[in-house]
């Protein structure tokens, strides 16, 4: 027997381990979107869902933006003293590289952390409590009882946050005018004005709405299906936030390959 | 009446199951009995289908379970209640929110005739009206455990299923909780599976006891029955404590 046995079967278990866990992703999947057994319930979830993961996110995006604006204008400026590059690059540099990658990609990064974790907490807890299973039997499809308001407020929730989060961050670089002398209001203020492509704002809007997706419904997965005590609901809450940013970084090489390219 | 027939159950060739037939009655209080790990708790799962069997039946007044599809589950499960080991009530909603769920869910009546029958639920189980709008975290476990047995007759059940409905509780309030489910079995005449291991419980309101050894029906019968009964499993089991064993000697 080749000494890579052992190797082989680990691959080949590991692979059959993922093709079985995306397979029970999508079976979960098709129980959370189909038909809520009430829609009164779930208007009545819904808007609770809009507060907690939408408004509740919005003091943490609030601050990154500002602080990421304000340093970036900082650090963008500090390492381009060319004096062959005009004088907006600055302000050009910081608006494309907040509404191309950091108000959609990083912030949804950081909210798979915020909004991930209380996801995938909050029904790990359920199932270990038997609250899913009391669900159950009372003949609820829990999955679209407990998930379907959660992938629906946060999908609805998050271009306004990309867009809190682009206004935001570029308005942290123009305090950087306005109470340094690293660069003129004048200078920022034309940067971010110079060969504006709306088309960018599109783009970040639609990739953070795929993104929002991931997290909610990944993060529900893994919060669905956690077994055991308190211990393996914060493993599942890690696996969620785990894996939920490595399908956003996933994600956005090719959305921005099919978009963009 | 539930009806179990030849019911198989392995899990990874583990027979858990072994061909297990017995019929729970309607309107009486009907108990599974065993030590931990005999496979009680797997026969109670498998009979509300939480499990799936490997093979036999599972008759619900004639309707076969394993037959049935999610569908057809479902609405059949709008006929059972069921009493979780841990309340299972819902951290987010209120005691009588909790109890009014499974109404807004299924009942097609209004918000006041549903919060009418809420509280006449509640009342049957005698909560004090002060806790109807706490957290359950913010009741005791015995109040916690009523509110979990007014959620489960909230539909008027033809099936009440109980977990170890006295884990947790004080002799006290566990004689209290038996009662309550003897009573509401009684009055609403539905058929009650009681999943136990607790002898007090069983000698209180066993109507009808299948007892359960490495996964076969060692044992059926009543309460009064359990004492003088030649199987050297069942004797270890309710005889383990110094209390049962004194009632032995009185009896014999």
């Amino acid at each position: 027997m080749s000494i890579f046995a052992p190797l082989n079967y680990q691959l080949t278990t590991s692979n059959m381990s993922l093709l079985s866990e995306t397979g029970r992703y999508f079976l979960l999947m098709k129980r959370v979107f189909s038909v809520p057994d009430r829609w009164r319930m779930f208007f009545r979830q819904f808007p609770k869902e809009l507060e907690k993961l939408g408004l509740q996110s919005l003091p943490i995006v609030i601050i990154i933006s500002a602080f990421i604006g304000f340093i970036m204008t900082m650090q963008t400026k500090l390492n381009t003293s060319n004096p062959l590059l005009p004088t907006y690059t600055t302000g050009l540099v910081t608006r494309d590289t907040l509404l191309l990658e950091f108000s959609s990609t990083i912030m949804c990064l950081i909210l798979a952390g915020k909004v991930g974790s209380n996801i995938a907490s909050e029904i790990g807890t359920m199932r270990i409590t038997e609250q899913i299973d009391a669900l159950e039997i009372m003949g609820v499809n829990s999955a679209s009882y407990l998930i379907l308001p959660k992938i629906a407020a946060f999908v609805v929730m998050m271009p306004f946050l990309v867009i809190f989060s682009m206004a935001v961050g570029i308005g942290g670089g123009y305090f950087v005018g306005l109470f340094t002398n690293i660069l003129t209001t004048g200078d920022y203020l034309l940067g971010i004005q110079y060969a504006f492509v709306p088309f960018y704002v599109f783009y970040s809007i639609l990739k953070s709405v795929i993104f929002a997706f991931i997290i909610s419904s990944v993060a529900s997965y893994y919060g669905y299906y956690a077994y055991g005590g308190a211990l393996d609901v914060g493993k599942a809450s890690t696996n969620a936030v785990v894996n939920g940013s490595i399908l956003i970084l996933f994600f956005n090489i090719l959305i921005t390959n099919l978009m963009l390219n | 009446m539930i009806e179990v027939k030849n019911v198989n159950k392995s899990f990874d060739g583990n027979h858990v199951l072994k061909n297990i037939s017995a019929v729970f009655e309607t309107g009486k209080t009907n108990m599974i009995i065993g030590q931990s790990g005999s496979g009680k708790t797997v026969l109670m799962k498998s009979i509300i289908g939480l499990h799936r069997i490997d093979s036999g039946r599972i008759e619900y007044d004639g309707r076969n379970l394993p037959d049935m599809k999610m569908n057809e589950i479902r609405i059949l499960r709008r006929e059972v209640g069921m009493l979780f080991q841990g309340s299972a009530l819902f951290d987010s909603l209120s005691v009588l929110e909790n109890v009014m769920y499974p109404l807004e869910m299924f009942s097609p009546t209004s918000v006041a005739e549903m919060k009418e029958r809420a509280i006449f639920c509640l009342r049957h189980v005698d909560l004090a009206e002060k806790a109807y709008n706490l957290a359950p975290s913010e009741i005791s476990g015995g109040m916690q455990k009523r509110v979990a047995i007014a959620r489960a007759i909230a539909l008027q059940p033809k099936y009440l299923f109980c977990d170890e409905p006295n884990s947790g509780l004080d002799p006290k309030t566990s004689l209290i909780i038996d009662q309550l489910i003897h009573e509401v079995t009684h009055k609403f005449n539905i058929t009650t599976i009681i999943n136990s291991h607790d002898m007090n419980s069983v000698m209180e309101i066993g109507e009808n006891i299948i007892f359960i050894e490495k996964g076969e029906k060692a044992w059926q019968g009543n309460k009064n029955d359990i004492f003088h009964v030649d199987n050297e499993a069942l004797n270890d089991f309710v005889f383990a404590s110094e209390l049962y064993k004194q009632v032995r000697k009185v009896n014999q």
